[in-house]
């Protein structure tokens, strides 16, 4: 057992900083951070799209609901505590995905500065292609999608407190819808690439259990997608009305 | 068969390159695309002309020397096979080829179709090794390994460190080849002393060099040894562990 002690170690090739500055400086942490964060981001997603789905059962109900939101964790937490506590949550979440993903895309552009006069995807899927430009269209229908319902000042007639209201004349000015139905579809290439690889990402890889990872992809991809753009096509449509 | 190729054609690391057109005429369909550069190479010879460089060894698939872009995918259209083992008849007459290098940061062309991958001996050399005793063959049924084990870390150790997933890879990222490397000897008993450190170490430098992974399972889809990116998500996992475990108490 002579060997262990001789075979050395590489130098040490920069000075260490504390292990979760270490863990977020690699590639590999800066991809686990995007996957817990993509998680988080998911679940809420899919949360928000739950809740809205009582639309369809109608203003009372709907406004309701939205109400609750506002009074959730009383009387421990104050009017819109919970909601201000999950908003903080995403702001974060939303922070560090972005933050990593921008530092791996600029670490991966460096690693090939000079390309090839031709290449050809073999087993890259269009989703897994988009997921940065996807990206970017999600963060600015994020941004508009706030400045419409959450705020009302891209609003055309926002009336604060009946959600019901808001919903259906925000979607009956048929580019809003058009804005809402793209960024969902963008939306649902993105979780049907990020969804799946983010159990990679942390290492969960389980022979048995790998084809399930994309079943849960697709699946959850296709649930949330179909049910957000069911929103502004039922107000077209004059089904929500 | 006739074929029209452009190959990238670079004197030196600084020169520049440019893509140049030349004519094969009476490829044999049974011969491989290295034998098809050959034929080439002889004519071009006979000319007086400098011949196209690409590196070559043992023709048979295993020592992982021979690789190129061929429209634009690493070792040809198909699967599981390195260049040298790519048949002319998979191609048709009157084809028009083009040829390049694999291109990376990481990997700066020589000449022509030759690059230095010498950054994938540095990953290896980061941790790529065991401490154990390996002066005199042991009694085989002394270590007992399980069958499946043993076979999956066969299939990470296939890897012949051709580059052909850095060259596919969008992100230029190493992340397969160097998986294959913390898996086959992660998975085995000799492997365990340096297990944590290894994958610390091997990745540290792989992130040196390359680039980080999305998951477009590009690599997998050319790999010569047809690796599965499953051992992509394994390193992940042991490098995970590696930051959080206590390895006082993490044992073999």
């Amino acid at each position: 057992m002579m060997q262990l002690m001789t075979a050395a170690a590489p130098a040490t090739r920069h000075v260490r900083a504390s292990w979760i500055v270490e863990f977020y400086r690699s590639a590999i942490g800066k991809k686990a951070v995007m996957a817990i964060t993509g998680a988080f981001l998911f679940g809420w997603i899919f949360l928000h799209m739950a809740g809205n789905l009582k639309v369809y059962t109608g203003a009372e109900h709907y406004n309701a609901y939205a109400q609750f939101l506002i009074t959730m964790g009383a009387p421990l937490l104050p009017n819109k505590g919970a909601l201000i506590l999950v908003r903080t949550l995403l702001l974060i979440a939303v922070w560090f995905h972005i933050q990593a993903a921008t530092q791996l895309t600029i670490m991966n552009r460096k690693a090939r500065p000079v390309g090839y006069g031709e290449r050809d995807f073999v087993a890259g899927t269009y989703a897994a292609r988009t997921m940065r430009w996807g990206g970017v269209i999600i963060l600015l229908f994020v941004i508009y999608h706030i400045g419409h319902l959450t705020f009302g000042k891209l609003h055309p007639d926002y009336i604060e407190g009946d959600v019901y209201h808001n919903f259906v004349t925000g979607f009956q000015v048929w580019w809003a819808s058009a804005i809402y139905i793209i960024a969902n579809l963008a939306l649902g290439m993105h979780l049907y690439h990020g969804l799946w690889s983010m159990f990679n990402s942390l290492g969960l890889n389980h022979a048995r259990f790998n084809a399930w990872k994309r079943a849960f992809a697709t699946g959850f991809a296709l649930v949330v997608t179909l049910a957000n753009i069911s929103f502004p096509i039922a107000v077209l449509t004059g089904f929500l009305h | 068969m006739d074929l029209t190729l452009q190959v990238w054609r670079q004197a030196s690391r600084t020169a520049d390159g440019k893509f140049v057109t030349y004519d094969a005429k009476g490829i044999s369909p049974d011969a491989s695309f290295l034998e098809m550069l050959d034929v080439v190479n002889e004519e071009l010879t006979e000319r007086g002309e400098q011949p196209i460089h690409f590196e070559h060894d043992c023709r048979e698939g295993i020592c992982g020397s021979c690789g190129m872009m061929i429209n634009g995918v690493a070792h040809g259209p198909i699967g599981g096979t390195a260049t040298c083992q790519l048949h002319m008849r998979h191609f048709k007459d009157g084809d028009n080829i083009r040829v390049e290098p694999w291109r990376a940061r990481a990997f700066p062309i020589i000449k022509d179709l030759i690059v230095d991958r010498s950054p994938l001996d540095q990953i290896i050399q980061a941790g790529g090794y065991i401490s154990v005793n390996t002066g005199s063959a042991i009694e085989a049924n002394t270590l007992p390994i399980p069958k499946p084990v043993q076979e999956h870390a066969m299939d990470a150790a296939e890897c012949i460190q051709c580059g052909a997933c850095v060259a596919q890879c969008p992100n230029g990222a190493a992340q397969l080849f160097t998986s294959a490397k913390v898996s086959h000897l992660g998975l085995l008993p000799q492997g365990q002393p340096e297990r944590y450190d290894r994958v610390i170490r091997m990745v540290e430098v792989m992130e040196e060099h390359f680039g980080s992974c999305t998951m477009y399972g590009e690599c997998e889809a050319v790999c010569p040894k047809e690796i599965s990116i499953d051992f992509i998500a394994r390193m992940n996992r042991d490098y995970l562990a590696a930051k959080f475990k206590n390895r006082k108490e993490a044992g073999g």
